[in-house]
């Protein structure tokens, strides 16, 4: 057989993956691995879609998506952040986040030039900047600094090739916020190293206690900005992969090139999903919110009592609490809590190097589940 | 207040101690609020939603609509109260529409109710007519949904 290209074999496959391969043999498992909602989407959107289904909107849309889920995207974003796109040439509807972090990377990477990003961080930043023919620059964060990269980090990491910034906040895995000040302290360096700034602001609604910066919406960050955002998280959309990508025209232009021919357009019936939640699932997703947040305060106060560490996190549905007073690795830990005790949790080392010592919890599970697997975790760090 | 209710009406048997971690309040705030709502009977009471049916309880259910006339100074309360006095019944609503109270009667069989409304109901002497519902099947009730819940589809571990 002919060779598999190199690039492709360079990126190893996804630390999650092992994990859900073994959790897949066993029964009663208590999972906090999950990285979506256990809401289903609300019934008012489904219905929604069903009906678009009843009228027979089955058709491609244009490659940019349909106009009116373009324009109430470009409504949702001024009116929540005060960032105008143009729905006619800045906005455009993907396949999830994921299709337009893809998307944005290969628009604006030459072969070799780097893309930095902060770590812990979701799984598919780095392999994606691979495939687009890029180098990820892995910035470590810590505890200490809340999970958010430094200015001087940032700075020290700046060479002649890199081309932009991955920012992810409210982050997956650590649920780390950054602060608008923090945020603007690293635009200003992209400011003045005329880098790209692509921003994944999945989470921004499932923020606790504090407000969401949108990157876009800071000095300087309007034109610079990629910002990349979709219903999955939100309200509960993860299977129907819409997303959508609002940036500066010659760069939209780019992405939609590239859209265009390989995706053709997001599938329609998803799109008409989407329109319904913005223009009136709000309410449920407040509700969402209030339940988030109260396993939130539950897991973190359950994690810090039976000593596991835990950094308090102000945004998405995760907790990344430290397991280094155990002695073991991220993976020890997790192999031997799901063994031994049944409950499912995510090695931080899966979100890059620095993850180690970590692991991910996701409270997006039923508050009964949280309770549980608390039980269980307890007992398992008094075996220790 | 608002939050310690709405997470105490999904489920009342959560500790102090555990809606306190909830909500980011001390625990004896928590307390302090729910007695206080127990005393001004913001909090009615604390049930549980049972399905009787799954139980294997034999139950009836009726849902009476009563024209009743108004009596002057006390409008419907008086007669609603010689209604809801009865302990066969359930719930008493002063209702807009073709009637003015809906009465939802309990009872071990059908035959049972019916006399409840054909003997102490229809007989009060300003109750103009009655018209009663069976219940047939509880699809929701009080916000539970009482089908089977939709499984959680989710995969075990993603990213």
């Amino acid at each position: 057989m002919p060779n598999i290209s190199q690039r492709i074999q360079s990126v190893p496959p996804s630390g999650i993956r092992k994990f859900f391969d073994i959790v897949l043999t066993m029964e009663d498992v208590v999972s906090l691995g999950v990285g979506e909602p256990d809401f289903v989407t609300p019934w008012r959107i489904r219905e929604a879609c069903i009906y678009s289904l009843e009228k027979g909107y089955t058709t491609y849309t244009s490659n940019y998506g349909l106009i009116e889920l373009r324009e109430a995207v470009a409504d949702h974003l001024h009116g929540r952040y005060g960032v105008r796109y143009d729905p006619n040439t800045q906005v455009l509807i993907t396949v999830g986040v994921s299709e337009a972090i893809d998307l944005a990377l290969r628009a604006i990477l030459e072969p070799g030039e780097e893309v930095l990003v902060p770590e812990p961080s979701f799984v598919a930043y780095k392999p994606c900047v691979i495939f687009a023919g890029g180098t990820p620059i892995a910035i470590p964060t810590t505890v200490e600094t809340d999970f958010a990269p430094t200015p001087e980090q940032i700075e020290a990491a700046i060479t002649p090739r890199t081309k932009a910034i991955l920012l992810s906040y409210p982050s997956n895995p650590t649920g780390a916020v950054m602060s608008r000040e923090a945020m603007q302290s690293i635009m200003d360096i992209a400011v003045a190293h005329d880098l790209f700034i692509i921003s994944d602001e999945i989470y921004d609604q499932l923020v606790y206690g504090v407000s969401h910066t949108c990157v876009a919406a800071l000095d300087g960050g309007y034109e610079r900005t990629i910002l990349l955002n979709g219903f999955s998280k939100a309200y509960a959309m993860t299977g129907w992969r819409i997303g959508y990508a609002a940036c500066d025209p010659d760069v939209l232009d780019a992405m939609m090139k590239i859209h265009q021919y390989i995706m053709m357009c997001a599938p329609i019936t998803a799109q008409m999903a989407a329109l319904e939640a913005l223009r009136n699932g709000s309410s449920d997703t407040e509700e969402m919110i209030r339940q988030y947040n109260r396993r939130r305060r539950l897991i973190v106060a359950g994690m810090n009592r039976i000593g596991l560490d835990c950094f308090e996190p102000k945004g998405a549905f995760y907790v990344f609490p430290s397991v280094q007073r155990t002695g073991m690795t991220s993976e020890e830990f997790a192999e031997r809590l799901l063994h031994e005790e049944k409950v499912a949790v995510v090695p931080g080392n899966a979100f890059g190097e620095c993850g180690e010592g970590y692991i991910r919890c996701s409270y997006a599970t039923s508050l009964q589940n949280i309770q549980l697997a608390l039980e269980r975790t307890a007992r398992f760090m008094e075996r220790l | 207040m608002r939050e310690i209710l709405k997470i105490l009406e999904s489920d009342s048997r959560l500790s102090p101690e555990e809606i306190a971690t909830m909500t980011g309040k001390t625990e004896d705030e928590v307390r302090r609020v729910i007695e206080e709502c127990e005393r001004k009977g913001i909090i009615r009471r604390y049930k549980t939603s049972i399905d009787w049916e799954k139980a294997g309880e034999q139950q009836v259910f009726a849902f009476i609509d009563v024209k009743v006339s108004p009596e002057r100074g006390v409008g419907f309360d008086d007669i609603a109260e010689r209604i809801y006095r009865y302990p066969e019944v359930h719930s008493v609503y002063l209702v807009s529409g073709t009637h003015d109270l809906r009465v939802v009667v309990s009872g071990t069989n059908m035959k049972e109710v019916a006399f409840f409304v054909a003997e102490k109901l229809a007989t009060i002497d300003r109750v103009h007519g009655t018209s009663t519902h069976f219940l047939l099947k509880t699809y929701k009730e009080d916000g539970v949904i009482f089908e089977a819940p939709e499984p959680d589809r989710r995969l075990a571990v993603a990213p």
